[in-house]
Protein backbone atom coordinates (compact mmCIF):
# COMPACT_ATOMS: atom_id res chain seq x y z
CA UNK A 1 0.00 0.00 0.00
CA UNK A 2 0.88 3.30 -0.60
CA UNK A 3 0.39 5.84 2.38
CA UNK A 4 1.19 9.21 3.52
CA UNK A 5 2.66 8.27 7.27
CA UNK A 6 4.17 5.16 5.94
CA UNK A 7 6.46 7.36 3.51
CA UNK A 8 6.95 9.71 6.35
CA UNK A 9 8.10 6.57 8.21
CA UNK A 10 10.92 5.84 5.76
CA UNK A 11 8.36 2.53 4.78
CA UNK A 12 8.73 1.77 1.47
CA UNK A 13 5.41 -0.41 -0.04
CA UNK A 14 5.78 -3.84 0.00
CA UNK A 15 8.18 -3.48 3.00
CA UNK A 16 7.88 -5.72 6.36
CA UNK A 17 7.01 -2.24 8.06
CA UNK A 18 3.90 -1.40 5.34
CA UNK A 19 2.71 -5.16 6.04
CA UNK A 20 2.02 -4.23 9.02
CA UNK A 21 0.13 -0.68 8.63
CA UNK A 22 -1.75 -2.76 5.91
CA UNK A 23 -3.64 -4.70 8.75
CA UNK A 24 -5.02 -1.25 9.91
CA UNK A 25 -5.65 0.57 6.39
CA UNK A 26 -8.64 1.68 7.93
CA UNK A 27 -7.25 4.09 10.26
CA UNK A 28 -4.28 5.01 8.05
CA UNK A 29 -7.35 5.89 5.38
CA UNK A 30 -9.30 7.96 7.85
CA UNK A 31 -5.84 9.69 8.72
CA UNK A 32 -5.55 10.98 5.29
CA UNK A 33 -8.90 11.76 4.68
CA UNK A 34 -8.45 14.04 8.40
CA UNK A 35 -5.19 15.11 7.24
CA UNK A 36 -6.52 17.00 4.57
CA UNK A 37 -9.73 18.06 6.46
CA UNK A 38 -7.10 20.02 8.43
CA UNK A 39 -4.62 21.34 5.79
CA UNK A 40 -6.90 21.92 3.01
CA UNK A 41 -10.99 22.01 4.22
CA UNK A 42 -13.24 23.01 1.72
CA UNK A 43 -14.65 25.90 3.86
CA UNK A 44 -11.12 27.21 5.80
CA UNK A 45 -12.87 29.35 7.65
CA UNK A 46 -10.68 32.68 8.67
CA UNK A 47 -7.54 29.93 8.59
CA UNK A 48 -6.37 30.02 4.98
CA UNK A 49 -4.75 26.95 3.77
CA UNK A 50 -1.59 28.74 3.42
CA UNK A 51 -1.61 29.66 7.55
CA UNK A 52 -2.86 26.28 8.32
CA UNK A 53 0.51 24.73 6.84
CA UNK A 54 2.82 27.25 8.23
CA UNK A 55 1.32 26.41 11.23
CA UNK A 56 1.53 22.58 10.58
CA UNK A 57 5.15 23.59 9.40
CA UNK A 58 6.26 25.32 13.30
CA UNK A 59 5.00 21.90 15.02
CA UNK A 60 6.74 19.58 12.87
CA UNK A 61 10.34 22.34 13.78
CA UNK A 62 8.88 22.08 17.19
CA UNK A 63 9.16 18.23 17.34
CA UNK A 64 12.73 18.30 15.28
CA UNK A 65 10.79 16.14 12.84
CA UNK A 66 12.66 17.23 9.72
CA UNK A 67 10.42 14.99 7.32
CA UNK A 68 7.37 16.02 8.47
CA UNK A 69 9.05 19.83 8.32
CA UNK A 70 9.44 18.86 4.21
CA UNK A 71 6.17 17.30 4.06
CA UNK A 72 4.46 20.42 5.91
CA UNK A 73 6.75 22.98 3.40
CA UNK A 74 5.64 21.51 0.33
CA UNK A 75 1.96 21.79 1.46
CA UNK A 76 3.16 25.67 1.68
CA UNK A 77 3.98 25.97 -1.42
CA UNK A 78 0.84 23.85 -2.82
CA UNK A 79 -1.65 26.44 -0.68
CA UNK A 80 0.33 29.27 -2.52
CA UNK A 81 0.93 30.78 0.81
CA UNK A 82 1.46 34.88 1.08
CA UNK A 83 4.71 35.96 2.21
CA UNK A 84 3.46 36.87 5.20
CA UNK A 85 2.29 33.53 5.88
CA UNK A 86 5.98 31.70 4.18
CA UNK A 87 7.39 34.00 7.35
CA UNK A 88 5.10 32.43 10.18
CA UNK A 89 6.03 28.83 9.03
CA UNK A 90 10.10 30.01 10.38
CA UNK A 91 9.85 29.35 14.13
CA UNK A 92 11.60 32.99 14.40
CA UNK A 93 8.76 34.81 13.76
CA UNK A 94 6.39 35.54 16.52
CA UNK A 95 3.03 37.00 13.76
CA UNK A 96 2.89 39.99 12.01
CA UNK A 97 -0.20 41.49 13.90
CA UNK A 98 -2.07 40.67 16.62
CA UNK A 99 -4.35 38.19 15.15
CA UNK A 100 -1.72 35.95 14.03
CA UNK A 101 0.70 36.68 17.29
CA UNK A 102 -2.05 35.31 19.22
CA UNK A 103 -3.12 32.45 16.86
CA UNK A 104 0.96 31.05 16.40
CA UNK A 105 1.82 31.78 20.39
CA UNK A 106 -1.67 29.35 20.99
CA UNK A 107 -0.56 26.64 18.27
CA UNK A 108 3.10 26.48 20.05
CA UNK A 109 1.84 26.19 23.36
CA UNK A 110 -0.83 23.48 22.47
CA UNK A 111 1.59 21.80 20.45
CA UNK A 112 4.55 21.76 23.21
CA UNK A 113 2.96 22.26 26.71
CA UNK A 114 -0.52 21.75 26.59
CA UNK A 115 -0.99 20.25 30.36
CA UNK A 116 0.13 24.24 30.56
CA UNK A 117 -3.14 25.91 28.51
CA UNK A 118 -5.98 27.24 30.30
CA UNK A 119 -9.24 28.89 29.84
CA UNK A 120 -7.31 32.03 30.02
CA UNK A 121 -5.42 31.43 26.97
CA UNK A 122 -8.74 30.60 24.55
CA UNK A 123 -9.60 34.35 26.21
CA UNK A 124 -6.53 35.68 24.64
CA UNK A 125 -7.43 34.20 21.31
CA UNK A 126 -11.16 35.68 21.08
CA UNK A 127 -9.40 39.23 22.66
CA UNK A 128 -6.98 39.14 19.49
CA UNK A 129 -10.27 38.80 17.21
CA UNK A 130 -10.49 34.94 16.73
CA UNK A 131 -13.90 33.46 16.06
CA UNK A 132 -14.80 30.38 17.83
CA UNK A 133 -15.30 28.30 14.97
CA UNK A 134 -11.46 29.71 13.74
CA UNK A 135 -10.30 28.99 17.74
CA UNK A 136 -12.28 25.36 17.32
CA UNK A 137 -10.18 24.65 13.85
CA UNK A 138 -7.24 25.68 14.78
CA UNK A 139 -7.52 23.61 17.85
CA UNK A 140 -7.88 20.76 15.64
CA UNK A 141 -4.66 21.49 13.04
CA UNK A 142 -2.36 21.75 15.97
CA UNK A 143 -4.28 18.22 18.05
CA UNK A 144 -4.12 16.13 14.73
CA UNK A 145 -0.49 17.48 13.53
CA UNK A 146 0.53 16.13 16.70
CA UNK A 147 -1.14 12.93 16.62
CA UNK A 148 0.60 12.52 12.94
CA UNK A 149 3.82 13.52 14.53
CA UNK A 150 3.45 10.70 17.10
CA UNK A 151 2.10 7.86 14.72
CA UNK A 152 5.06 8.40 12.41
CA UNK A 153 8.07 8.37 15.09
CA UNK A 154 6.35 5.03 16.21
CA UNK A 155 6.43 3.49 12.96
CA UNK A 156 9.94 4.37 12.44
CA UNK A 157 11.15 2.62 15.71
CA UNK A 158 8.99 -0.13 14.66
CA UNK A 159 11.14 0.08 11.27
CA UNK A 160 14.13 -0.68 13.19
CA UNK A 161 12.79 -3.20 14.90
CA UNK A 162 11.67 -5.33 12.08
CA UNK B 1 -19.62 27.91 39.52
CA UNK B 2 -18.25 24.21 40.01
CA UNK B 3 -14.58 23.25 41.22
CA UNK B 4 -12.10 22.70 38.67
CA UNK B 5 -10.73 19.12 39.35
CA UNK B 6 -6.31 19.15 39.52
CA UNK B 7 -5.75 16.18 40.63
CA UNK B 8 -6.34 12.85 38.54
CA UNK B 9 -9.41 10.78 39.67
CA UNK B 10 -11.36 7.88 38.37
CA UNK B 11 -14.08 9.95 39.43
CA UNK B 12 -15.49 11.49 35.60
CA UNK B 13 -16.03 15.02 36.29
CA UNK B 14 -18.09 17.01 34.09
CA UNK B 15 -16.83 18.84 31.08
CA UNK B 16 -17.11 22.87 30.64
CA UNK B 17 -16.17 24.16 27.63
CA UNK B 18 -14.80 27.33 27.17
CA UNK B 19 -15.70 27.71 23.37
CA UNK B 20 -20.00 27.89 22.92
CA UNK B 21 -21.24 24.08 21.54
CA UNK B 22 -23.26 24.31 18.61
CA UNK B 23 -26.72 24.72 18.87
CA UNK B 24 -28.71 21.75 17.32
CA UNK B 25 -31.51 23.98 16.50
CA UNK B 26 -29.16 26.26 14.19
CA UNK B 27 -26.56 23.82 13.21
CA UNK B 28 -25.79 23.25 9.04
CA UNK B 29 -26.51 20.49 7.30
CA UNK B 30 -22.89 20.06 6.90
CA UNK B 31 -22.54 19.89 10.99
CA UNK B 32 -25.26 17.85 11.77
CA UNK B 33 -23.94 15.27 9.06
CA UNK B 34 -20.84 15.03 11.23
CA UNK B 35 -22.39 14.71 14.39
CA UNK B 36 -24.48 12.06 13.16
CA UNK B 37 -27.83 13.44 14.24
CA UNK B 38 -31.32 11.63 14.10
CA UNK B 39 -34.52 12.04 15.44
CA UNK B 40 -33.76 9.39 17.61
CA UNK B 41 -30.32 10.43 18.25
CA UNK B 42 -30.15 14.44 19.47
CA UNK B 43 -28.07 13.54 22.74
CA UNK B 44 -24.79 14.63 22.23
CA UNK B 45 -22.06 16.29 24.37
CA UNK B 46 -20.89 19.55 24.96
CA UNK B 47 -17.41 18.59 23.90
CA UNK B 48 -18.89 16.74 20.29
CA UNK B 49 -20.74 19.80 20.23
CA UNK B 50 -18.01 22.36 20.54
CA UNK B 51 -16.02 20.49 18.21
CA UNK B 52 -18.65 20.62 15.27
CA UNK B 53 -17.55 24.06 15.03
CA UNK B 54 -15.12 22.26 12.45
CA UNK B 55 -17.29 19.58 10.82
CA UNK B 56 -14.71 18.49 8.32
CA UNK B 57 -12.59 16.96 10.43
CA UNK B 58 -15.31 15.93 13.09
CA UNK B 59 -16.60 13.79 10.50
CA UNK B 60 -13.78 11.66 10.11
CA UNK B 61 -12.56 11.69 14.05
CA UNK B 62 -15.18 9.43 15.71
CA UNK B 63 -15.17 6.21 12.95
CA UNK B 64 -11.42 6.95 13.36
CA UNK B 65 -11.10 7.24 17.03
CA UNK B 66 -13.52 3.97 16.97
CA UNK B 67 -11.35 2.44 14.92
CA UNK B 68 -8.02 2.62 17.03
CA UNK B 69 -10.11 2.07 20.13
CA UNK B 70 -12.16 -0.60 19.38
CA UNK B 71 -10.94 -2.52 16.03
CA UNK B 72 -10.66 -6.64 15.94
CA UNK B 73 -7.27 -8.25 16.79
CA UNK B 74 -4.13 -6.59 17.92
CA UNK B 75 -3.78 -5.12 21.36
CA UNK B 76 -6.13 -5.88 24.54
CA UNK B 77 -9.28 -3.72 25.03
CA UNK B 78 -7.44 -3.11 28.06
CA UNK B 79 -4.04 -2.41 27.02
CA UNK B 80 -5.05 0.30 24.57
CA UNK B 81 -7.23 2.17 27.23
CA UNK B 82 -3.94 2.08 29.44
CA UNK B 83 -2.25 4.02 26.00
CA UNK B 84 -5.12 6.06 26.31
CA UNK B 85 -3.83 7.20 30.16
CA UNK B 86 -0.47 7.29 29.81
CA UNK B 87 -0.52 10.04 26.91
CA UNK B 88 -3.44 12.02 29.32
CA UNK B 89 -1.01 11.73 32.37
CA UNK B 90 1.66 13.26 30.56
CA UNK B 91 -0.76 15.77 29.16
CA UNK B 92 -2.11 16.48 32.54
CA UNK B 93 -5.81 16.02 30.70
CA UNK B 94 -7.32 15.33 33.96
CA UNK B 95 -11.17 14.40 32.32
CA UNK B 96 -9.52 12.09 29.43
CA UNK B 97 -7.39 10.38 31.91
CA UNK B 98 -10.37 9.97 34.12
CA UNK B 99 -12.51 8.12 31.41
CA UNK B 100 -10.21 5.67 30.45
CA UNK B 101 -8.67 4.84 33.72
CA UNK B 102 -12.59 4.10 34.65
CA UNK B 103 -12.27 2.01 31.61
CA UNK B 104 -9.19 0.22 32.51
CA UNK B 105 -10.54 -0.87 35.64
CA UNK B 106 -13.11 -2.70 34.12
CA UNK B 107 -11.83 -4.03 31.56
CA UNK B 108 -8.96 -5.16 33.40
CA UNK B 109 -11.02 -6.17 36.51
CA UNK B 110 -7.75 -4.31 38.73
CA UNK B 111 -7.64 -1.27 40.56
CA UNK B 112 -4.19 -1.45 41.67
CA UNK B 113 -2.28 -0.51 38.04
CA UNK B 114 -4.32 3.21 37.79
CA UNK B 115 -3.57 3.83 41.35
CA UNK B 116 0.02 3.48 41.47
CA UNK B 117 0.04 5.49 37.62
CA UNK B 118 -1.44 8.25 38.87
CA UNK B 119 0.39 8.51 41.99
CA UNK B 120 4.27 7.71 41.23
CA UNK B 121 3.53 8.70 36.81
CA UNK B 122 6.94 7.40 35.00
CA UNK B 123 7.95 5.77 38.30
CA UNK B 124 4.85 3.41 38.88
CA UNK B 125 5.58 0.28 39.60
CA UNK B 126 4.05 -2.49 37.59
CA UNK B 127 4.52 -6.07 36.06
CA UNK B 128 6.54 -6.02 32.94
CA UNK B 129 4.46 -6.09 30.31
CA UNK B 130 2.06 -3.21 31.61
CA UNK B 131 5.28 -1.35 32.88
CA UNK B 132 7.10 -1.75 29.09
CA UNK B 133 3.77 -0.23 27.47
CA UNK B 134 3.40 2.65 30.01
CA UNK B 135 6.81 3.55 29.44
CA UNK B 136 6.92 3.05 26.07
CA UNK B 137 3.23 5.44 25.47
CA UNK B 138 4.38 8.24 28.45
CA UNK B 139 7.71 8.81 26.05
CA UNK B 140 6.35 8.57 22.79
CA UNK B 141 3.80 11.50 24.31
CA UNK B 142 6.15 14.04 25.12
CA UNK B 143 7.03 16.66 22.85
CA UNK B 144 9.29 16.09 21.54
CA UNK B 145 8.39 12.61 21.18
CA UNK B 146 10.89 10.65 23.42
CA UNK B 147 10.84 6.95 22.87
CA UNK B 148 13.88 4.98 21.60
CA UNK B 149 14.65 1.86 20.09
CA UNK B 150 15.52 0.64 23.84
CA UNK B 151 11.73 1.20 24.43
CA UNK B 152 10.88 -0.76 21.63
CA UNK B 153 12.91 -3.58 22.85
CA UNK B 154 11.74 -3.42 25.78
CA UNK B 155 7.68 -4.10 24.22
CA UNK B 156 9.02 -6.86 22.52
CA UNK B 157 11.12 -8.31 25.21
CA UNK B 158 7.76 -8.14 27.64
CA UNK B 159 6.42 -10.07 24.24
CA UNK B 160 4.26 -7.64 22.64
CA UNK B 161 3.83 -8.68 19.10
CA UNK B 162 3.99 -6.27 15.87
CA UNK B 163 0.09 -5.42 15.37
CA UNK B 164 0.09 -5.03 19.59
CA UNK B 165 2.93 -2.55 19.53
CA UNK B 166 1.11 -0.72 15.85
CA UNK B 167 -2.04 -0.47 18.19
CA UNK B 168 -0.66 1.12 21.52
CA UNK B 169 1.50 3.74 19.09
CA UNK B 170 -2.25 4.31 17.79
CA UNK B 171 -3.89 4.31 21.29
CA UNK B 172 -1.68 6.22 22.87
CA UNK B 173 -1.35 9.05 19.71
CA UNK B 174 -4.62 9.71 19.57
CA UNK B 175 -5.08 10.87 23.00
CA UNK B 176 -2.39 13.14 22.34
CA UNK B 177 -5.19 14.53 19.96
CA UNK B 178 -7.99 13.88 21.95
CA UNK B 179 -5.81 15.25 25.04
CA UNK B 180 -5.03 18.64 23.04
CA UNK B 181 -8.85 19.60 22.22
CA UNK B 182 -10.06 18.26 25.75
CA UNK B 183 -7.74 19.74 27.73
CA UNK B 184 -7.12 23.20 26.16
CA UNK B 185 -11.63 23.63 24.97
CA UNK B 186 -12.64 23.33 28.11
CA UNK B 187 -12.23 22.30 31.44
CA UNK B 188 -12.77 19.18 33.83
CA UNK B 189 -15.32 20.19 37.24
CA UNK B 190 -16.93 18.80 40.27
CA UNK B 191 -19.66 16.98 39.16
Amino acid sequence: MKDMMLELAGGTPGSPLAAVVEKRADIFALTRKTHDAALKPAEPGGLSHGLRAAIACRIAALNGDEAFLKHFRKALQEAKASDAEKRLAELSCTGGDARETALIRHADLVACEPKRASGADIELLSKAGVSEPDIVRLSELVAFVSYQIRVVAGLRLMRGAL
Amino acid sequence: MSQIVQDFTVTVPEWRPHVTPVDLDTATPQQLDALQVTPSNRKISDYVLVLAHDPETLKHRSPLFNAIMYNRGGLSRAEREMGAVAASVVNRCIYCAAVHAERYNQLAKDETAITKVFADSTAADLEPRLKAILDFAMKLSQSPPAATAADMADLKKAGLDEEEILDLILSSSLFGWANRLMHTLGEPVAP
